[in-house]
């Protein structure tokens, strides 16, 4: 089972440029010029290295200040993930009251409901109070991941009471228990769930684009749909370098962090 | 353990429910109420009882609705299983390669659905496209697959395939890791092939992870949104129209707010159906 054999290898190679020849091609367009791709589409490679797609897309959009809002929206929401959910993991698995299973099981039911029910209500909430295009109406509806309170209260049952008990005759406040004495303990799933959550707000288009209209407070996924839908005939040397912007950070964090991202996938299924 | 004080549970736990409130089960109350209005978000709101449903029924956008929705999911939901079973079942061993392999499919997992879609949506371009001009070269005809009716749902679902495969192959990988080699070993030595490992070993055991895979699959898919409006914003003639574009488009570029309610809440019921209906299923399968 451990050796491979020839074929297998040949078809691992397939397979991987299934998945990679897609992104070397968004890198190649991007450095065409808007003639070559009319003359030769499907020319294999630029004529040189021509950044003036890039210089296009500067141009045409504030892209510092997008990927600043990006950056910002996906930090304050797993930030605030992770601080709800501490201390509400904490209560679910290790405190006992009355109501606990209720609690739980809000929770849990709250997993099932997608964006795409809730933005009608939440819009016009959010309108009723003047939040529509701010960084709050981006944060705040996902401020509780269901999935994240899940998973600290997983990690949280095989933790001994013990540790908690001999914190509390120390004399440790509930909130340094949650806030201090937990966190250390807990690194694994609040990087897991940090990454998540982080990488999924960061590539979310529906949610900015049904909550904002003001360039002020757009995001990079939306900026860079947009390149497409600008101008007349669609110039795909400058969505692809638009695109190249908008996937590389993540790719890059992604080859960072390609152990952690990949746990927190199959730390869903427990 | 016993709280320390009786009102920590409160604390801890009150903003978690305070934000869950607020934001999920208020605004789900809230669309039941908008979806028996007849409401522009200008004009002041009308109460016109069940007429926002009945409209979403009777003029048979439902059906149209639906189908489009289970064209794109479930073909999607089908091949990105199979097809990251396939995989996982190729990348479970050392070395180097596998890594690459590995790495290189779950990175489209981990890309923006709107990098995915303009990737797609140039790669499919009709006239200049790569795959095009590949399928040209097979001797396909000049192919706009993303132009015909017939064909676009299913471009749309191959295009879902491509990005969520490497999650699937993701949780089989971790299905297979977790399963003892003691147990394969013995299946050899009562001389099973390998094909009969996979078939009565293998694949049973991994039944739990495909009940997980398959639901979650299914919820991703049903929302995929990013790629419809990018690619084929619901066309041609509504072919690609999913719940979760059409309740975009009655909201946005209809101003129909309560229309929109009504089909987000039929949507939601549809989810829900067949979500239970899955693991039903996958339940039934493994008591058999």
């Amino acid at each position: 089972m451990n050796r491979i054999g020839i074929p297998l290898r040949v078809g691992l190679v397939l397979v991987s440029l299934i998945w990679l020849v897609p992104y070397a091609w968004m890198v190649v367009t991007s450095v065409k010029t808007l003639p070559e791709i009319v003359a030769a589409p499907t020319a294999p490679l630029p004529a040189g290295l021509e950044l003036g797609a890039y210089r296009e897309v500067f141009e045409s959009m504030p892209v510092a200040r997008y990927f600043w809002n990006t950056t910002l929206v996906a930090l304050g929401i797993a930030a605030l993930q992770i601080a709800l959910a501490v201390p509400a993991g904490y209560a679910l698995a290790k405190l006992e009251f009355k109501g606990r299973a209720l609690a739980f099981g809000l929770v849990l039911a709250t997993l099932l409901v997608p964006a795409q029910v809730r933005f009608v209500p939440v819009f016009t909430l959010l309108a009723d109070v003047g939040l529509t295009n701010t960084l709050s109406a981006l944060i705040l509806p996902f401020g509780v991941s269901a999935l994240g309170t899940f998973l600290v209260r997983q990690a949280l049952l095989s933790l001994p009471d013990s540790i908690l008990e001999a914190a509390r005759i120390d004399g440790a406040s509930e909130l340094r228990i949650v806030y201090s004495i937990l966190p250390p303990l807990l690194v694994p799933t609040l990087v897991s769930l940090f990454l998540f959550s982080f990488v999924f707000h960061w590539n979310d288009y529906f949610w900015p684009l049904v909550m904002t209209t003001d360039d002020s407070v757009r995001t990079l996924p939306l900026g860079v749909a947009l390149l497409r839908e600008q101008g007349t005939g669609v110039r795909w040397h400058i969505v692809m370098a638009g695109n190249v912007l908008l996937s590389a950070p993540v790719l890059a964090l992604f080859a960072l962090a390609q152990k952690q991202l990949l746990n927190a996938v199959a730390a869903s299924t427990s | 353990m016993r709280p320390a004080r009786r009102t920590d549970p409160l604390w801890l736990l009150g903003p978690s429910l305070l934000f869950l409130f607020v934001f999920v089960v208020y605004p789900l109350g809230h669309a039941l109420r908008l979806s028996l209005y007849d409401w522009d978000l200008l004009t002041p709101e009308r109460y016109v009882g069940l007429e926002n449903y009945r409209a979403l029924f009777e003029s048979g956008d439902f059906c149209t609705i639906l189908q489009s929705t289970l064209s794109v999911s479930l073909t999607a939901v089908a091949f990105s299983m199979l097809i990251g079973l396939a995989l996982a079942l190729a990348v479970n061993r050392p070395g180097r390669l596998a890594a690459f392999a590995r790495t290189s499919i779950f990175s489209a997992y981990v890309v923006s659905w709107v990098s995915v879609a303009l990737l797609w949506l140039w790669l499919l371009d009709a006239d200049a496209g790569l795959v095009s001009a590949f399928g040209r070269a097979l001797g396909f005809e000049r192919a706009g697959l993303l132009a015909s009716p017939h064909t676009a749902p299913f471009a749309i679902a191959g295009v879902v395939v491509w990005k969520i495969a490497g999650y699937s192959m993701v949780l089989f990988l971790s299905g297979l890791q977790s399963i003892p080699t003691s147990v394969l070993e013995a299946a050899a030595l009562d001389g099973a092939g390998a094909w009969q490992r996979l078939r009565r070993v293998v694949l049973p055991l991994l039944g739990p992870t495909s009940a997980f895979v398959g639901t979650t699959s299914l919820i991703l898919t049903f929302q995929a949104f990013d790629v419809v409006r990018i690619m084929t914003q619901g066309g041609p003639v509504r072919s690609t129209t999913v719940f979760v574009y059409s309740i975009y488009e009655q909201m946005f570029v209809g101003l129909r707010v309560g229309r929109a309610s009504a089909e987000a809440l039929v949507f939601f019921a549809v989810l829900l159906v067949l979500t239970g209906l899955e693991l039903v299923f996958h339940q039934r399968r493994q008591a058999l």
